[in-house]
């Protein structure tokens, strides 16, 4: 009689309907099938069938995920079909640039001689024989490329002491004065500044300072660090900022005068956000064009003295091959090696990327017991 | 090697605002002397002003005089770093430098003002502060690894290490044990008995516990309300203060019965 039954439930009271696993994969599927279908409709394209596809994907996945499970999973997808797909969307242009490069670069790139030479006495007469007899393509980006390292090298020298040293007066002394409010302002305006007003800029000062018409390296090296000193206080100063203030009292409490405790202490402890941050800021200025077009001007010939004569880079080098080809009936040869220039130059910034990222590890504050 | 303090009228400033006013106190030579009282009644503020720790802050400011053995810290042409190097400091939270090893923190005192010391010389201060922080035994087999390695209470022993380090005459702790657990507590307690041996120790806690344990004479600090400046009410000897004190506000804080 006190016996109760236990009622028979098919299912927990817990839980929902649900989609099966593969829902996506089929829905993606089917997906790819009607949007194909669509597209032949009207005319098929590749970027089409994508985007129509992607829509009918995120429609069928929510609609179906509505029925089965309730309106709080369908927006759950909803949200996860947005966010995945403007990371797709971020993603295709960076993949297309790199692809495009790598495709266009390589065969510039393979090409003997061509980091090891310069365009020295390298003439259209050559670039024709390469097109029409198949003779080995002459000329290089040695010169470019020295020029590009020497310039970024110097850019960087005069930048890192005043981008550093601003940011520590801003951190460390500016207290919130007239003078770091002014300070921080000025830095941002010139994180701003457009690339060629900076060349002008420098063109200008030296122009007043040495005399008309100065294009050297050194002219280009000051042009890149107006804009590069901004991108390093801001980026040491943000690193600067969250050293724990602990540390300092720790150091003062210890009787460490501030400018020791700064050096040993504060500097050791942010140095490898700050060593990124400015690796990061070089990457900014190694591909900057406009500035060093009016600073260094062009040049054929390796010159590795960057306070006389113009000096070439790697993006002027770009510039001209593709606007003024070597042998302006046959552009190819000059295409070529624009597209081998350019790769070296995302190559280089990959590169200073990876520095970053290993410089930063191999300063970090070390761990473990 | 230790000296006593003596506080004349001393107001203390953050910018305009009086955070604590007209303290009157004499701290004697190798005793322990503990602040207690409600949080923001500006003990830890108070603290910071024995070894001008607290115009580290912009715009904070000390009106009055503090006597180092007769020496005002306030006077003028006094070096804040000279003061420091003579009254050291363990914080709240255990802040060992992450970019230096053990042996590196305990140096830091020396290392970080580019004073000479020989490898023999470094080895017996680094064995005799550690000894002197009861951490020698736990960390001698890894002083070349990262202070932040160790444990909490670990760690602050090893900021009370890098303090005695430089041979301070007055230690101050600012609520050294309110991170860490009860064992490393009694640790660090057992080690304020030592050290009143040889300096003379200040020490801010909010366990009253704490307080009767270590203490010799305590103070009670008390804010009549926010926005008003906190106030010494009592100062005596600690049993005198937990069992009778003169005070109502004391004896309502101690037993609990307060506010």
């Amino acid at each position: 009689m006190t016996s109760t039954l236990t009622p028979v439930r098919k299912r927990s009271a817990l839980t929902k309907g649900q989609l099966p696993k593969a829902a996506p994969y089929i829905v993606l599927a089917v997906a790819l099938v009607l949007g194909a279908a669509i597209l032949a409709l009207i005319g098929f394209n590749a970027f089409g069938w994508g985007i129509v596809s992607a829509i009918l994907f995120a429609a069928g996945l929510v609609g179906w995920s509505l029925v089965v499970e309730g309106a709080r999973k369908a927006k759950d997808k909803l949200a996860t079909c947005l966010v995945v797909g403007s990371f797709l969307v971020a993603l295709l242009p960076l993949f297309s640039v790199i692809w495009t490069v790598l495709v266009n670069g390589l065969p510039g790139l393979l090409d003997p001689g061509f980091l090891t030479t310069s365009m020295n006495g390298v003439t259209g007469a050559f670039d024709n024989k390469t097109v029409e007899e198949g003779a080995p393509l002459l000329g290089g980006i040695y010169h470019a490329l020295m020029g590009t390292l020497l310039i970024t090298v110097l850019a960087t020298i005069i930048s890192v002491p005043v981008g550093l040293l601003t940011a520590i007066y801003l951190v460390e002394y500016g207290e919130d004065r007239a003078l770091a409010r002014a300070i921080t302002f000025f830095v941002d305006v010139m994180t701003g500044i457009p690339s060629i007003v900076a060349g002008l800029f420098a063109a200008a000062a030296f122009f007043a300072l040495v005399g008309p018409g100065t294009k050297t390296g050194a002219v280009a090296a000051v042009a890149l660090s107006v804009l590069m000193i901004p991108v390093v206080v801001r980026s040491s100063e943000e690193m600067l900022k969250i050293v724990p203030n602990e540390l300092r009292e720790a150091a003062y409490a210890l009787g460490v005068r501030k400018w020791r405790t700064i050096l040993k202490v504060v500097l050791p402890t942010a140095i490898s956000g700050i060593a990124s941050g400015i690796t990061l800021a070089i990457a900014r200025v190694i591909g900057e064009t406009a500035p060093i077009l009016v600073t260094a001007g062009f040049a054929t010939t390796i010159n590795t003295n960057v306070f006389s004569g113009w000096m070439a880079s790697l993006p002027t080098f770009i510039y001209t091959q593709i606007l003024n080809p070597t042998s302006p009936s046959n552009p190819d040869p000059s295409s070529q090696r624009a597209w081998g220039a350019a790769l070296v130059l995302i190559i280089l910034v990959m590169l200073l990327n990876l520095g970053a990222r290993l410089i930063a590890r191999m300063f970090a504050p070390k761990t473990g017991r | 090697m230790s000296k006593r303090i003596d506080v004349k009228d001393l107001n203390v400033y953050y910018s305009k605002f009086l955070a604590v006013e007209d303290v009157n106190i004499n701290i004697e030579a190798k005793s322990v002397t503990a602040f207690i009282g409600p949080s923001g009644c500006g003990k830890s503020t108070f603290l910071r002003t024995l070894n001008r720790m607290h115009e580290v802050i912009p715009g904070a400011r000390v009106e009055g005089e503090v006597l180092l053995d007769g020496d005002n810290l306030y006077g003028p042409g006094v070096d804040p770093v000279t003061v420091r190097s003579q009254i050291g400091m363990v914080f709240q939270r255990p802040n060992p430098f992450p970019t230096m090893s053990i042996r590196d923190n305990v140096l830091a005192g020396v290392k970080l003002n580019n004073t000479k010391i020989s490898k023999g010389e470094a080895d017996v201060l680094v064995e005799r502060s550690l000894q002197g922080a009861n951490l020698w035994n736990e960390v001698k087999d890894r002083l070349g690894k990262p202070g932040s390695g160790l444990s909490g209470g670990q760690q602050q022993r090893l900021c009370i290490a890098r303090a005695i380090a430089v041979e301070p005459q007055v230690i101050l702790m600012d609520e050294p044990c309110s991170a860490l657990d009860p064992i490393s507590t009694l640790a660090i307690e057992d080690l304020i008995n030592e050290l009143k041996d040889q300096y003379t120790v200040v020490i801010v806690t909010h366990n009253m516990q704490q307080a009767a344990r270590v203490s010799d004479k305590t103070a009670f600090f008390n804010i009549a309300g926010t926005g008003k400046p906190g106030k010494l009410i009592e100062f005596g000897d600690t049993p005198t203060i937990f069992s009778n004190p003169t005070e109502k506000a004391t004896e309502d804080y101690v037993s609990g019965r307060f506010g």
